[in-house]
């Protein structure tokens, strides 16, 4: 172990970015999350972003089986998991080879020496080995021959196989950084004990490696305990780190208690959406149907089913999946059931970047569709408010009567982040258009008159037998209709309710200024980006540019046409090719927008959004 | 199952006729079909309210919006995945699959098998007249090799599904193949699919008289259909014919046509029909038969359906868990309080 010893004095840090990084095989994802999980308690503000290949078991050193974990923590507000690492724990040569960029010069990288044989430098391409070129010349090493340290922890305890003990030698690294940033071990010492409860065996295991690695850090002090970051100031309340995927569900979980209706998922895997199925099937207790069917048509079909059968029904995918049930919402738009489609959008055309993110679906999610279709789109923007969002998206499908598609991405979907959490009693009321008896000339499509959403008789109930379907319907009688100018009343009615929708929806309020030079707009996951690279340049005195952030694509917010005017450029920023922006342009024509578009399933850096936008108020 | 609870025969099949008039061509077996469903319901002894029907597209997809009940029309083959959701989200309904031979087996072959697989207690009825009706006669996965239509203008080049061996194939527990011109039986078929735990699927044999008229006739018309079609009933010997004197054997693992009071043979040497056998070797057998053609239910095997399986599921979650409300979940595990 050769560490020049550092002048560093213990420094107090407003945020730091650590990346873990290692093969597939490495452990990375866990040790992220613990860590995570220890500093959410601690306090601070967090945000995360995991990034692993597409193939389950790729194969060992590769450079593409390189999977990494990347998370921020601030004792102020973090919005995203940043761009620049200042810590970088690399398990062996691909994972340096894929990583080291990211990190800011002078920075700190731990490494396992021991993983850098001749065997994992060639398959890291290296020629020669980075530890002793001037490869690493910029930064601040920290070369530990961790495997061998994580063998010579466990040598008493016997029958251990070779494996097990490679396996554990994440949590060396992890007991590490934990006394780096004064930390304890005390939450991942009570993880190890629930997640083993029937090995028991391996909590010896794992807490002794996640020690010695703690005390490894601590009697070397070659590494100073230099980053001492306080817990941030938080709004008061009750909090967890929640990841995206999952406060969707539980907004799910949350709206169908709330309606007091039951929920019905019908959902075939695909990634990024799998968890919310995974988490949905466990909770069975609360009466969830969760249906896992044969296909992603199978999926949204047994929820218009569920729906038609007066359950609060919804279905989850991504983009190949959203468009096999282009179909079947339109049948729901057709209708007029309240359904909710969570697309978790990924790198697309076709199967495309699957564990990549993207917002390359909202054309599809607005058009996919054949007809007139209008569907109510919304997205959410960060992992906990999709919590909020399902939630909300839920609220409108049952007050409105008509399929909603919720948008998340596979960057918040897969992010966490704290959620302070919301109690059922404190989340508004849902209502819903479910009737229970009518008159002799009661008719399926009588609407209320404000929203415009029609009556939901359920079977079951005496009296309102009726047959809805795809074909046109009578305005009035629900009857199939040919009629010309009926098709042409209701195809205006159902797009009319949806616009209805902006009237229940909150305006649009513009972050950090309400006039100036520079108007920074998104939509969807990258608020966390935006926001903080709006942020951060009004630190520097930037104080003519703001951000305005949408949430509601479908119908959008009454207000925008006044605010878009009170800024001298207005620019548009996706994870696409230009799909809002054209969007806008439809809405808006007189106004220019330009666009900054980023397409390589990747989310906006803080410094190339910084850049691009004092380039523009140049 | 379903209620069959102190709904006395209040009903008749007026009660069962909605307003919307029936736009079959004339002739149609589908009108066959329609009525004996009306007929059927009254006897099921179910609420009017707690039926629904679901269908697909086609001529025969229409039924739906003519009997009086719940009811869905929706989109091309996918009937049964939206009938399994309106049959999860409230088991104590009598769900209805309304479905062609092209809904079922073309477009919608996946749910079709999967909802046989699965076991939901719904009821299918397949309007199987080996053409594709609506689209104004094109073939479908059941016309035969060689048959002329709209789109195989020289003869049909792609070999036929067999429905009842794909039913079979697919773990269907219950399937019954009849005579669209037999309304007393299809009536009857249908009140004992209602009664019958688990997917149900009835094969009706319907004649299109516009793009495929008589492609039954040579089986099911009245001169022959006695002596070309067996009818099966669980539990009796396999015997057919007009003078009831032809009967099933197996010789060499196949079946055999044998004439009662020739070579030896007595009715004590004819098959009994065991629908309820749960190895379906024998069932396979019954609907491979050309002649004769075998009718009636040929298997009607008892076992758990889906909402049985997710409802004891559901029971023994309920017991272990500690949630009731989404709160308990929401405030479990690792939480932490910021002053
Ligand atoms: C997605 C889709 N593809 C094609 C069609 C056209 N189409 C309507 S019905 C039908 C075939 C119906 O045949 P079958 O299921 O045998 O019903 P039948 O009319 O014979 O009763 C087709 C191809 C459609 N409505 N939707
Ligand atoms: S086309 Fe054939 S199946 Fe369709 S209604 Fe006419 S006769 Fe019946
Ligand atoms: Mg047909």
């Amino acid at each position: 172990m050769i560490v020049e010893k550092s002048n560093l004095q213990s420094e107090a840090l407003e945020t730091v970015v650590i990346r873990f990084v290692g093969d597939s095989g490495d452990g990375m994802q866990l040790t992220g999350t613990q860590f995570t999980d220890t500093s959410a308690m601690f306090g601070n503000d967090i945000a995360t972003f995991p990034n692993y290949p597409s193939e389950i078991r790729a194969p060992q050193g590769s450079l593409f089986g390189v999977s990494g974990f990347q998370v921020h923590i601030g004792s102020v507000e973090v919005s995203t998991p940043g761009d620049n690492l200042d810590l970088l724990v690399a398990m062996n040569p691909a994972s340096l080879k894929t990583n080291l960029y990211a990190l800011k010069p002078g920075h700190t990288i731990i490494v396992d020496t021991d993983a850098f044989n001749r065997k994992n430098l060639e398959k890291a391409q290296y020629k020669t080995n980075p530890l002793e070129d001037d490869t690493l010349n910029n930064y601040r090493v920290v070369k530990v021959d961790m495997t061998s340290l994580t063998k010579e922890a466990l040598k008493d305890i016997e029958g251990l196989d070779n494996k097990t003990i490679t396996r554990s030698k994440n949590m060396f690294a992890l007991g590490m950084v934990y006394w780096m940033y004064g930390r304890t071990t005390e939450h991942t010492i009570d993880f190890f004990k629930k997640k083993f409860r029937k090995e028991p065996h391996l909590i010896d295991v794992n807490t002794k490696v996640l020690k010695a690695g703690y005390h490894f850090a601590e009697t070397l002090e070659f590494i100073p305990n230099a980053y001492s970051v306080s817990p941030a100031k938080m709004p008061s309340g009750t909090y967890r780190v929640i990841m995206g995927n999952t406060a969707t569900a539980w907004g799910f979980l949350a709206a169908a208690e709330k309606s007091g209706l039951e929920l019905f998922l019908g959902s075939y895997p695909i990634t990024p959406a799998t968890d919310i199925l995974h988490e949905l099937v466990k909770h069975k207790h609360f009466g969830v149907k969760a249906f896992q069917a044969e296909d992603e048509i199978a999926g949204i079909s047994s929820a218009i089913g569920a729906a038609f059968a007066g359950d609060l029904a919804i279905t989850t995918t991504s983009g190949p999946g959203l468009a096999l049930k282009g179909e079947a919402l339109g049948l729901a738009i057709m209708m007029e059931l309240p359904i909710v489609v969570v697309n978790v959008q990924r790198g697309g055309p076709s199967t495309g970047l699957p564990t990549k993110t993207e917002q390359s679906d909202l054309f599809q999610a607005m058009y996919g569709r054949n007809g007139e279709s209008p569907a109510i789109v919304i997205a959410a923007s960060t992992p906990a408010n999709c919590f909020d969002f399902a939630f909300q998206a839920a609220k409108l499908a049952l007050e409105h009567m008509t399929p909603v598609i919720l948008l998340t991405d596979g960057y918040i979907a897969n992010g966490s982040a704290p959620w302070k959490i919301q109690s059922i009693e404190d989340l508004p009321e849902i209502k819903n258009n479910l009737v229970k008896e009518g008159d002799d000339n009661w008719s399926p499509y009588i609407r209320n008159e404000q929203t415009l959403a029609r009556n939901w008789a359920i079977p079951g109930t005496t009296g309102l037998e009726h047959r809805i379907g795809g074909l046109e319907k009578d305005s009035i009688t629900g009857n199939v209709s040919h009629a010309p100018e009926n098709h042409e009343i209701m195809t205006k009615v159902r797009a009319e309710k949806v616009k209805r929708v902006q009237d229940v929806i909150p305006e649009i309020k513009t972050e950090f200024a309400t006039t100036g030079d520079l108007l920074v707009v998104g939509w969807g996951g990258t608020y966390g980006s935006l926001h903080s690279a709006v942020k951060q340049m009004n630190h520097e005195g930037y104080k003519n540019i703001g951000l305005a952030h949408f949430n509601y694509i479908n119908p959008l917010p009454k207000n925008i046409g006044d605010l878009l005017t009170k800024f001298k450029k207005i620019v548009v920023c996706e994870l696409n090719n230009g799909q809002f922006v054209n969007i806008l342009r439809m809405h808006f024509t007189g106004i220019e927008f330009l666009q900054y578009n980023k397409i390589q399933g990747l989310p906006f850096g803080n410094s190339e959004l910084m850049e691009a936008f004092k380039k523009l108020i140049k | 199952m379903i209620m069959e609870t102190a709904v006395e025969n209040k009903y008749t099949y007026k009660d069962f006729e909605s307003d919307q008039e029936v736009r079959w061509c004339p002739g149609c077996d589908d009108y066959v079909i329609l009525r004996s469903m009306q007929k059927a319901l009254p006897e099921m002894g179910v609420k009017k309210e707690d039926v629904v029907f679901v269908s697909g597209i086609g001529c025969s997809s229409r039924f739906p919006y003519y009997i009086d009940t719940y009811g869905m029309h929706t989109i091309h083959g996918r009937a049964p995945a939206i009938a399994s959701g309106v049959k999860l989200a409230n088991p104590s309904l009598s769900v209805w699959v309304a479905t062609g031979d092209g809904d079922a087996m073309a477009i919608g072959g996946n749910h079709f098998i999967h909802v046989l697989r699965r076991n939901i207690d719904l009821n299918i009825i397949l309007f199987n007249n080996e053409i594709y009706g609506l689209t104004k006669g094109q073939f479908s996965p059941t016309s035969t090799v060689g048959q002329k239509t709209k789109s195989s203008p020289y003869g049909n080049t792609q070999p036929p599904f067999n429905p009842g061996e794909l039913a079979l194939g697919a773990g269907a527990r219950f399937y019954g193949r009849i005579s669209g011109n037999s309304p007393k039986d299809i009536g009857q078929m249908l009140i004992e699919a209602h009664h019958f735990k688990g997917t149900a699927l009835i094969e009706v044999l319907q004649n299109c008289v516009i793009f495929n008229d008589g492609c039954y006739s040579n089986v099911t018309s009245k001169d022959v259909k006695e002596d070309k079609l067996i009818y099966l009933e669980h539990g009796k010997p396999m015997i057919f014919g007009k003078d009831r004197d032809k009967g099933l054997v197996l010789n060499n693992l196949k079946l055999e046509v044998v004439t009662i009071g020739e070579n030896g043979i007595t009715e004590a040497d004819i098959l009994i029909h065991d629908a309820k056998e749960k190895d379906p070797t024998m069932h396979q057998m019954l609907v491979r038969l050309e002649y004769p053609l075998s009718t009636g239910i040929i298997r009607s095997y008892n076992d758990l359906t889906l909402e049985e399986r997710e409802a004891e599921v559901t029971k023994q979650v309920k017991a272990n868990s500690k949630f009731t409300k989404a709160d308990d979940l929401f405030f479990s595990g690792e939480t932490y309080k910021v002053d």
